[in-house]
C-alpha cells in the first residue's frame, strides 16, 4: 500500500475542517476514498481541480459554475469553495448589489401549492413573501411559507446520501439502482413500490406514469398525515368520485361552519382568509358591503370559531347529530333529525332560517377532519340552498391522482407484510411517525422490504430505517411545478443551487428512466414544452391515472419527455424575477435572455423561451385552474357509507395537526416551535387540552410557575385503544367537555437539534379506522407535573381580576348601527384633542408621519405576521427555557382574550406591536438617549448606544421591548448567517430591541422616492406584517396625508387607541371588532 | 494597654434617674487620656483578637463569592439573573435601592446631628459614615453590573466624546449618577477629613514604622495648631452643609427612578418623603444592627451607651411612621384617584401572587417598630438588635413589593409575568453584604472607630475647662 494509507482519519478530518472553514462536507465525501483525499491534498486548488478528475464531479462543477453565473456570478453560496472576490467586470442586467430582487415561486404542503414570491439578496433568499397574482395566496403568507425559509437553511437538514450510515455520492446510488430495476424489469416492476406525499405536480405525475408504463406491476401509494383527506373522501362520498370543492367567502352572507377551520387549515385558507375578511369590515373600506355572519360548532377550539358570531363547542360525536338535524330542517332529502346534546333548543331553527333567508348566498362548509358523511351532507345541503354556482363550486381534483391516503398505506403495508415489495422508494413524507398507531409501519415491518430508499430534508425516523437516504432539496433549492387549490399551475423555480447537494423527487424519479442524470431543471422544462401548446389552446389536462392505487392505466404515447434536449441544454436553469426591485416595479420583468439554447429548432425555442420566461416570472401557468364542473351530490348513497358514530366511553379525543409544527415536518424549525400557539399561546410543546369543566373533574389543571412564562402541568396519562401517551394538560375555555384534544407533530424521536425532547408523539394514539377523533379514551392524571412555557398567562378580561380596562372594544353590528354615524364621539378627535395634554413641546413633522391602524374584525389571530416579522428583522429564537423565564424575543404578539363564560366565551385577537407612541414613555426615561423619536415620527432604537438598563421596557406600558439578556443571536452557523436580512442589524447581548416600523422598508421606499423627486406613494411601504397578513388586517401609512388608507382608517368610528388614557398617544391603533350575531339568538 | 478604664454596669434605676436629669453620653470616670488609649489600642494593637479573623474570613469569601459573580455576569450577561420582560429590574435596583438607604443615616448622623449640635452624635458617627460609605459603594455595584453592557456604563457619565453625544438629562437615571457621584465624593470627603486628627493621634502613637509612615502620610502633616483646627472646624462645617442636603436630595433622586415612570405603583408623588424617611429609617437600624455587637465585642459600652441606642430607636420610631404613612397613603390613593390601574395595583400588592411580601414588609416595617413606643423595649438591648434586623429586612421587602410587584402585572394583562431571583441573584446580594462587612472589618482594625478627638470634646473635662476659660 502506498503512503496514503499511513494518514489517519482523525488527522485528515482536522485538516479539512481546519482548510475549508465553512464548508468541509464536501471533503469528507471525499475522505471516502482516501487515495483520492491524499492526492487533493497534494493540489494547488484541491476543491475545484478534484471536481474534474470526477466524470460525476466535473459535471457537477460545470452546473455550479452555470448556476452561479446564472444567480448573478456572485459568491454567495455556501457550498463554493473560497475564492478571491472580485468585483463586476460588466454589472449584471437587473443587479444591483444592495438592492434584493424578489423571484416568483410555490410552495408545497400536502401536495398543494402556495404562490411566493422570495427575496433574494445576492443570490441568497432572505425573505418568503405572498404572490399577489396567486390565487391561494393574494399577496398573503402562512406561517408555514414564512418560516420556510428558516428550514431552507437549516445546518441540521440532512447533508449527505448515505447508504447504510455511510456517505455515498449520488453516482453510487444510481449504479446501486439500476441492478434492482434490471431484476425488476421482466417481473413487470412488481416488486417496486413507490410512496410519496400528495402529488399534484404534473411533471413528477408525468414521470410516475412513464414508471408505471414502464413497470406496469408496480404500485404508487400517497399518504399524508394531514392532508385533505377528509374533504377528498367526502367529496366522493357525495358524489360518487372525488372532486374538489372551492368556497367563495366574498359572496356569502350567512355561513355554518360544521367543525371547520377554514381560517386557518387547508391549501386556500389565504384566500379564504382574506374573503372572510372582506365581510367583515363594517366600516371604513370596504364598509358599503352587508357584514356576514358566522356560525360555528366546533369539537375543538379553532380560529374559525374564535371568529364565529355564534359558536357552540361540540363533542366530536355530536357534529354528526348536529349537521343530521340542521339537514333535515334545510329539506334535505331522507336525513333524519335526532336530538342534539349540548345545542341550545333555538339554536337550529335559528340557524336554519338565517341560512334559508339567504339562498344561494349562504355556506355551509364541512371540516377538514370531519368523516365523509358531514361533507356529504355539506353538500347536500349547500346544493338546498342553491348555493352550487355561487358561493360553492366543484371541479375535477387538483390531485394527480386522488386516493384515500389511509387506505393507500394500508395496501402498502399489506403488501410489505406479505412479502411482495423488493424496492420501497419513499420519496418524502416520514412514515413511521406519522403513520397511524396500528398500521405498525416500523422496523419490523420495513425488514421485510428488501431494499428501502428514503429521500427527504432530514434524517429522520424514516431515513433511520432505510439502507439509502438520500437529502431532498428543499423547494427553494429545486425546479419542480405543483397546482394551488384550484388547480393552477405554478413552476417552483429555486432561489439557490442546493446547498447540501440535495436532489428533488424528479431526480429520484429519473433514476428510473434511461436517463438517470437529467437535472429536475430539464425534467420540468421538458414536460413544459411538451405541453406548451395544450397550454396555450387552454386544452392542457395532467396525465391521467385511473385507479386509485396507482396502476398506471394507458399506453399512451410518452409525449412529455421531449428527446434531445438533455444534452445541449444548460446545466442549470436561470430564475426569473418577478420583482426587479420591490417597489419602485418600473423596470422590465424579463431581464436576463443571455440562456443559449443548443440543439432545437430557433423558432420553437424562442416561442418556449417566452412562455417560460413569462411563467416563471409570474408565478403561475394562466388557464390552468380547472374548470368547474356540476353535479348532484348523491346523500342516500353517503348515509348508507356512513358508518355510525362509534360508542366505546364518554370521553372522546380528538386528533388535529398542530398549528406551528404541523404534522411534524417543522419540528425542527425554531421559528414555529416558538411560535405561540394561536390559542394555547404554548411554545415548544403540545399538549393535551381540556375544557374547564372537565379539568376541574379530573383533578388537573396548570399552575404559574415563578419565573414568568412558566407553567407547571399535570401530566395524565391518555389511554385509548389499549395504546398510552403521557401529557402535560392544557386548561382551554370554549373547549368541549369529556373531551381532549392532542395535536400531532410533537415527540419527534430522530430530529435536529431544535425539535429534539419537544412535546409527546401523539401519533401513537392515532388508529387509521379513526384517524381524526374517537371514542373511548381514558384520562387518568399521574400526580406529576411538567413544565411549558407559554407566553400568556391570562386571557380573561374579567372585571373581576383586571377591572375595567377597555384592552379590546367589541360591540355587536346592531350597537354599531344604533350609533351611527357621529353618534359616538369620534375617537380621532379625542386623540388630537388629547395632544395638548403634554407637558413636552409637540414635534414638527415635515413630509411623513407613520402610523398603523389593525382591524380587530377581521384579524384572525393566524400569527403569520409574527413570523414575517421574525423573518424580516433577525429575529432570534431563545429557546424554552428562556420562553418560561419570560424571555421571548418576538416584536410582535398576538395577545387573546376571552370574555364571558368559561364554557363558551368570546375570544378577541389583539396584535400588538410597537406603538411608536408620539409621547413615548421610553423615550424620556433613557438614560444614554438610544431610543429616541425620529423626524417621521417613528420610535428608534439605536442599538450600538443601548448600555441596557432596561428603564424604557420597565416604563413601556404595552411591554413590546425585548431585551438581549444573553447573547441570543447564532453569530457561528454559517448558513444561519446567509439567512439574515442583510438591511437589519443583528443585534448582540445587552441591548433593547423593538418594531421599528420596518424602517429599512421605509428606508428603501424613501431613497426611491427622492430619487424620482417626488413624496413617498401610500401603500409604497409594506410592512412585513402587513404583506403577510392574509386578512389585510394591518395598515401602514402616512398620517399625515389625509387620503392615505391609514389616515382614513384613522378617522373611523372604530378606531381607538390602546390604554389611550395615559396619553402615550399612539401611532397604532385598533380598530374596534364589530360581531354581527343574530338578533334571535341573542336576545336568548 | 497601659490603663484599663474601669468598667461599671448601671443599675437600671441609676439609668432612669440620670435619663430625668442630664443623660450620658459617655460613661464615667474617663479621661482624656484614657479616651485615646481605649479607641487607639483597637487600632494599634499588636494582636488582632480571634473573632476578628473569623470575622474577617467569613466576609472575604463572601468577598470572594461577589467577585466570581461578577466575573460570570460580565461574561455571560444579566440574563442570569432572574430578570425577565415585564419585570426588567429585579435584585439589581432592588439592592441599589436598599444599599444606597442605609448610608442615609451616616450622613444624616454626621452632617444633620452636627449642625443641630447633638453631641451624642459623636460617638457613632464616625463609623455610621463608614458605613455610609461602604454601603454606597455596594449600591454603587449594582447601576453599574445591571446594564447590558456593564463596559459601555461610562456613557451615563457627560464627557466631551467625538459622538458629540450628551447623556439623556429627562432620564432620572441620569439624575442617579449625579446624585450617588456626588453623595459618595462628599460622604468619602466628608469622613476622610474628619479622620485627619485621628490620624495624627494614631501616627503619634503607632510603634511600628510602617504604622507610622502610613498613618502620617493620612494624617497630612496634622499638628494640631490652632490654625489647623481653625481650617479643620471652617471645613468640617462646611462639609455638614453640603452633606444636608444630600441626606434628602438622593434619596429623592433614587424615588424619581419609580415616580417619573407611568407604573401604577411606581408613579406617586408620594414617592420622594417616603423613600427619605425610609433610608433614614432603615440608616438607623443597619446603625443599631451594627452598633450593638460593636460596643459589646470591643467593649465600648460607655462609649456607645444606651442613650444612643435609646435615641436611634426613636428616630426609627419616627421615621417608621412616615413610612406607614406612606404605606397608607399608597393604598389611600389608589382608592382615591378611582384609577383603574391603581386600584388593581394595590389589590394585586395585597392579594396578588406576592401577598406574603407585602404582609411581611406591614409586619417588619409597620407592626414591629410599633413596639418601640415602649421605654422599656428601648431600653432592652437584645430587643433592639432584633427589631433592627427586623427593620432592615422589612426595607428590602419594601423595596421588593415596590419593584417586583408594580412591574409584574402593569396595565396589559397579556404581558403579565412573575419574578423571583436566581442563585446569582442571591449571590451578588450575599456577596454585596460580604462586601460591606470585609470593608467594615478592616475599618475596625485599622482606623479609629469611634472619633477620638471629638470623644474627648465631650468628656467633662472639657466642658469645665470650656467654662472655667470663659470666667477667667
Amino acid at each position: 500500500m502506498n503512503k496514503g494509507n499511513d494518514l489517519d482519519l482523525t488527522s485528515i478530518t482536522s485538516r479539512v475542517k481546519a482548510s475549508s472553514g465553512k464548508e468541509y462536507w464536501r471533503s469528507l465525501e471525499e475522505l471516502a476514498d482516501t487515495d483520492e483525499f491524499q492526492e487533493l491534498l497534494h493540489r494547488e486548488f484541491p476543491q475545484q481541480a478534484s471536481e474534474f478528475t470526477d466524470p460525476v464531479g466535473r459535471r457537477r462543477f460545470l452546473k455550479l459554475m452555470g448556476a452561479s453565473l446564472a444567480l448573478a456570478g456572485l459568491t454567495a453560496c455556501t457550498r463554493q469553495p473560497t475564492e478571491i472576490i472580485t468585483p463586476y467586470a460588466r454589472q449584471p442586467e437587473g443587479i444591483v448589489p444592495g438592492r434584493p430582487l424578489f423571484y416568483a415561486t410555490a410552495m408545497p404542503l400536502d401536495g398543494v401549492g402556495t404562490g411566493l414570491l422570495v427575496e433574494s439578496h445576492e443570490g441568497r433568499p432572505t425573505k418568503i413573501e405572498g404572490n399577489p397574482d396567486h390565487p391561494s395566496s393574494l399577496g398573503a403568507t402562512d406561517v408555514f411559507a414564512q418560516a420556510a425559509i428558516l428550514s431552507l437553511y437549516d445546518p441540521d437538514r440532512s447533508q449527505t446520501l448515505t447508504y447504510l450510515g455511510d456517505i455515498q455520492p449520488w453516482s453510487a446510488f444510481l449504479g446501486a439502482i439500476r441492478p434492482v430495476l434490471s431484476a425488476q424489469m421482466p417481473l413487470g416492476g412488481a416488486g417496486v413500490r413507490i410512496l410519496t406525499e400528495t402529488v399534484t405536480s404534473p411533471t413528477l405525475a408525468s414521470q410516475l406514469r412513464s414508471i408505471l408504463d414502464d413497470f406496469p406491476s408496480a404500485k404508487w401509494h400517497q399518504y399524508d398525515p394531514v392532508g385533505g383527506a377528509g374533504a377528498r373522501e367526502g367529496g366522493r362520498a357525495a358524489f360518487g368520485q372525488y372532486v374538489n370543492t372551492i368556497y367563495d367567502f366574498e359572496k356569502a352572507d350567512v355561513i355554518l361552519s360544521l367543525d371547520s377551520d377554514f381560517l386557518h387549515c387547508g391549501p386556500a385558507t389565504l384566500r379564504y382568509s382574506r374573503q372572510f375578511a372582506s365581510r367583515r369590515r363594517v366600516s371604513g373600506e370596504g364598509g358599503e358591503k352587508p357584514m356576514n355572519r358566522l356560525y360555528a360548532v366546533e369539537s375543538s377550539p379553532t380560529l374559525t370559531g374564535a371568529k364565529a358570531d355564534h359558536k357552540i363547542p361540540l363533542r366530536p360525536s355530536q357534529v354528526e347529530a348536529f349537521t343530521r338535524a340542521l339537514a333535515s330542517g334545510l329539506g334535505v332529502q331522507g336525513v333524519q333529525a335526532s336530538s342534539v346534546e349540548g345545542v341550545p333548543g333555538e339554536w337550529i331553527p335559528a340557524v336554519v332560517k338565517d341560512l334559508q333567508q339567504h339562498r344561494g348566498a349562504s355556506l355551509v362548509v364541512a371540516g377538514e377532519f370531519q368523516p365523509p358523511v358531514i361533507h356529504a351532507l355539506a353538500h347536500a345541503m349547500n346544493q338546498a340552498l342553491g348555493n352550487v354556482g355561487n358561493t360553492v363550486v366543484y371541479t375535477d381534483p387538483v390531485e394527480a391522482n386522488p386516493v384515500d391516503d389511509i387506505a393507500s398505506l394500508r395496501e402498502l403495508v399489506d403488501d410489505i407484510n406479505t412479502g411482495q415489495v423488493d424496492l420501497l422508494i419513499i420519496v418524502g413524507g416520514n412514515p413511521v411517525y406519522s403513520a397511524p398507531a396500528d398500521l405498525n409501519f416500523d422496523l419490523e415491518l420495513l425488514r421485510k422490504a428488501r431494499l428501502r430508499v428514503h429521500m427527504g430534508l432530514y434524517k429522520d425516523e424514516t431515513a433511520e430505517l432505510c439502507q439509502w437516504h438520500i437529502p431532498q432539496a428543499h423547494f427553494l433549492e429545486s425546479w419542480s411545478d405543483v397546482r394551488a387549490f384550484d388547480g393552477t399551475v405554478s413552476i417552483i423555480q429555486p432561489l439557490i443551487s442546493p446547498l447540501y447537494y440535495g436532489k428533488t423527487a424528479h431526480e429520484l424519479l429519473a433514476a428510473f428512466s434511461d436517463r438517470p442524470e437529467q437535472t429536475s431543471h430539464e425534467i420540468v422544462r421538458d414536460y413544459w414544452r411538451g405541453q406548451m401548446g395544450a397550454v396555450r389552446g387552454g386544452s392542457w389536462r395532467p396525465p391521467a391515472f385511473a385507479s386509485p392505487a396507482g396502476q398506471a392505466n394507458t399506453n399512451q404515447a410518452n409525449t412529455n419527455q421531449a428527446p434531445g434536449a438533455g444534452l445541449g441544454a444548460p446545466a442549470a436553469g436561470t430564475p426569473q424575477p418577478a420583482r426587479p426591485n420591490n417597489q419602485s416595479g418600473n423596470q422590465s420583468a424579463d431581464q436576463s435572455d443571455a440562456q443559449p439554447e443548443g440543439a432545437a429548432s430557433a423558432s420553437a425555442t424562442a416561442e418556449f423561451e417566452k412562455f417560460w420566461r413569462k411563467v416563471l416570472h409570474d408565478g403561475l401557468i394562466a388557464n390552468t385552474q380547472l374548470p368547474t364542473r356540476t353535479s348532484a351530490p348523491n346523500v342516500a348513497q353517503a348515509l348508507q357509507a356512513a358508518q355510525p358514530a362509534q360508542a366505546g366511553g364518554d370521553f372522546e379525543i380528538v386528533f388535529r395537526p398542530d398549528s406551528t409544527v404541523y404534522d411534524g415536518r417543522f419540528a425542527n424549525n425554531g421559528w414555529l416551535q416558538e411560535l405561540p400557539k394561536h390559542l394555547t399561546k404554548l411554545t415548544w410543546d403540545n399538549a393535551a387540552l381540556l375544557s374547564p369543566a372537565t379539568a376541574s373533574r379530573l383533578g388537573v389543571g396548570t399552575k404559574i410557575g415563578s419565573r414568568s412564562g412558566e407553567i407547571y402541568s399535570d401530566q395524565v396519562e391518555l389511554d385509548y385503544n389499549g395504546r398510552k401517551v403521557v401529557a402535560p394538560v392544557m386548561v382551554v375555555p370554549g373547549h368541549p367537555d369529556n373531551t381532549v384534544t392532542v395535536h400531532l407533530g410533537y415527540g419527534r424521536r430522530t430530529v435536529g437539534r431544535v425539535g429534539a425532547g419537544a412535546g409527546f408523539n401523539a401519533n401513537l394514539l392515532r388508529t387509521s379506522n379513526a384517524p381524526w377523533f374517537g371514542a373511548g379514551v381514558r384520562v387518568n392524571p399521574r400526580g406529576e407535573t411538567m413544565m411549558l412555557a407559554v407566553t400568556q398567562m391570562h386571557h380573561m378580561i374579567d372585571p373581576e381580576v383586571v377591572g375595567d380596562r377597555e384592552l379590546v372594544k367589541s360591540q355587536s353590528l346592531s350597537q354599531f348601527q344604533a350609533q351611527g354615524e357621529g353618534g359616538q364621539e369620534d375617537g380621532h378627535a379625542i386623540l388630537e384633542d388629547r395632544r395638548h395634554y403634554s407637558l413636552y413641546p409637540e414635534y414638527e413633522y415635515r413630509e411623513n408621519r407613520w402610523g398603523m391602524a389593525i382591524d380587530l374584525s377581521t384579524c384572525t389571530g393566524c400569527s403569520a405576521c409574527v413570523v414575517a416579522c421574525q423573518s424580516e428583522n433577525n429575529i432570534p429564537v431563545v429557546g424554552k427555557e428562556e420562553v418560561a423565564k419570560g424571555r421571548e424575543m418576538h416584536w410582535l404578539r398576538v395577545d387573546t382574550y376571552y370574555r364571558g363564560p368559561q364554557e363558551n366565551p368570546d375570544t378577541f385577537f389583539q396584535p400588538v406591536p410597537c406603538m411608536h407612541c408620539e409621547k413615548a414613555p421610553c423615550e424620556v426615561v433613557c438614560p444614554v438617549a438610544a431610543t429616541v423619536h425620529s423626524e417621521e415620527g417613528l420610535n428608534d432604537m439605536i442599538y450600538n448606544r443601548c448600555v441596557g438598563t432596561r428603564y424604557c421596557s420597565n416604563n413601556c406600558p404595552y411591554k413590546v421591548r425585548r431585551f438581549n439578556f444573553f447573547l441570543y443571536q447564532d453569530w457561528e452557523t454559517p448558513t444561519l448567517k446567509m439567512m439574515r436580512n442583510p438591511d437589519v442589524t443583528v443585534r448582540s447581548r445587552g441591548v433593547m430591541e423593538k418594531c421599528t416600523y420596518c424602517v429599512q422598508r421605509i428606508s428603501k421606499a424613501r431613497i426611491d422616492a427622492q430619487k424620482e423627486d417626488r413624496p413617498i406613494r401610500d401603500g409604497e411601504v409594506v410592512t412585513a406584517c402587513q404583506s403577510a397578513c392574509p386578512a389585510d388586517a394591518i395598515v401602514f401609512g402616512n398620517m399625515s396625508d389625509p387620503g392615505s388608507r391609514v389616515s382614513k382608517l384613522k378617522r373611523d368610528r372604530r378606531n381607538y387607541a390602546l390604554l389611550d388614557e395615559l396619553n402615550t398617544q399612539p401611532r397604532t391603533t385598533y380598530l374596534s371588532d364589530v360581531r354581527n350575531p343574530n338578533p334571535e339568538l341573542e336576545k336568548a | 494597654m497601659s490603663k484599663e478604664p474601669h468598667k461599671q454596669d448601671y443599675p437600671h434605676e441609676e439609668v432612669r434617674t440620670a435619663e430625668l436629669t442630664k443623660p450620658p453620653v459617655i460613661g464615667p470616670g474617663y479621661t482624656f487620656g484614657s479616651v485615646t488609649d481605649k479607641i487607639a489600642s483597637i487600632a494599634l494593637s499588636r494582636r488582632t483578637p480571634f473573632g476578628w479573623f473569623v470575622g474577617f474570613g467569613l466576609a472575604f469569601m463572601l468577598v470572594m463569592m461577589l467577585f466570581y459573580t461578577i466575573a460570570y455576569l460580565v461574561f455571560k450577561g444579566v440574563g442570569i439573573w432572574g430578570i425577565n420582560i415585564p419585570v426588567g429590574w429585579g435584585f439589581d435596583i432592588l439592592n441599589f435601592v436598599w444599599w444606597i438607604g442605609i448610608g442615609h443615616a451616616g450622613t444624616l448622623i454626621s452632617a444633620i446631628l452636627l449642625l443641630l449640635r447633638q453631641e451624642w452624635r459623636t460617638s457613632i458617627n464616625r463609623f455610621a459614615e463608614a458605613m455610609t460609605l461602604f454601603a454606597v459603594a455596594c449600591a454603587g455595584l449594582y447601576p453599574l453590573l445591571h446594564t447590558g453592557r456593564p463596559w459601555l456604563a461610562y456613557w451615563l457619565f457627560p464627557y466631551p466624546n467625538t459622538m458629540q453625544l450628551m447623556p439623556q438629562f429627562r432620564s432620572p437615571l441620569i439624575w442617579d449618577v449625579f446624585a450617588v457621584s456626588t453623595y459618595a465624593t462628599v460622604s468619602a470627603l466628608f469622613w476622610y477629613i474628619g479622620l485627619i486628627p485621628d490620624f495624627a493621634t494614631l501616627r503619634d502613637r503607632a510603634k511600628k514604622t510602617a504604622a507610622k509612615k502610613i498613618y502620617g502620610l493620612l494624617a497630612m502633616g496634622w499638628r494640631g495648631s490652632a490654625r489647623h483646627w481653625h481650617r479643620y472646624e471652617t471645613t468640617y462645617l462646611l462639609l455638614a452643609g453640603l452633606a444636608t442636603p444630600l441626606v434628602v436630595s438622593v434619596h429623592t433622586v433614587v424615588s424619581f427612578d419609580f415616580a417619573v415612570a407611568v407604573l401604577p405603583g411606581w408613579h406617586a408623588t408620594i414617592f420622594p418623603p417616603y423613600f427619605v424617611a425610609g433610608a433614614i429609617y432603615s440608616g438607623f437600624a443597619m446603625v443599631m444592627t451594627l452598633a450593638i455587637p460593636l460596643r459589646k465585642f470591643y467593649g465600648l459600652e460607655d462609649f456607645i451607651t444606651l442613650r444612643h441606642l435609646r435615641n436611634m430607636a426613636k428616630i426609627m420610631l419616627a421615621t417608621g411612621l412616615i413610612v406607614a404613612y406612606g404605606y397608607m397613603m399608597e393604598a389611600f390613593m389608589a382608592w382615591y384617584s378611582a384609577n383603574t390601574y391603581e386600584e388593581y395595583m394595590i389589590k394585586n400588592r395585597m392579594t396578588g401572587p406576592y401577598w406574603y411580601m407585602y404582609w411581611a414588609l406591614i409586619l417588619c416595617n409597620v407592626i414591629t417598630p410599633q413596639f418601640l413606643w415602649s421605654r422599656r423595649v428601648r431600653h432592652s438591648v437584645p430587643v433592639l438588635f432584633v427589631i433592627s434586623i427586623i427593620v432592615n429586612v422589612g426595607m428590602w421587602l419594601e423595596r421588593y413589593v415596590i419593584i417586583v410587584t408594580s412591574l409584574h402585572r402593569d396595565f396589559l394583562p397579556s404581558s403579565w409575568g412573575m419574578y423571583s431571583g436566581t442563585f446569582w441573584d442571591w449571590s451578588m446580594y450575599i456577596g454585596t453584604i460580604g462586601l460591606f462587612l470585609a470593608l467594615l472589618f478592616l475599618f475596625i482594625r485599622f482606623l479609629p472607630m469611634i472619633s477620638i478627638f471629638e470623644m474627648r470634646t465631650i468628656l467633662p473635662q472639657a466642658e469645665v475647662n470650656e467654662a472655667e476659660a470663659k470666667e477667667v
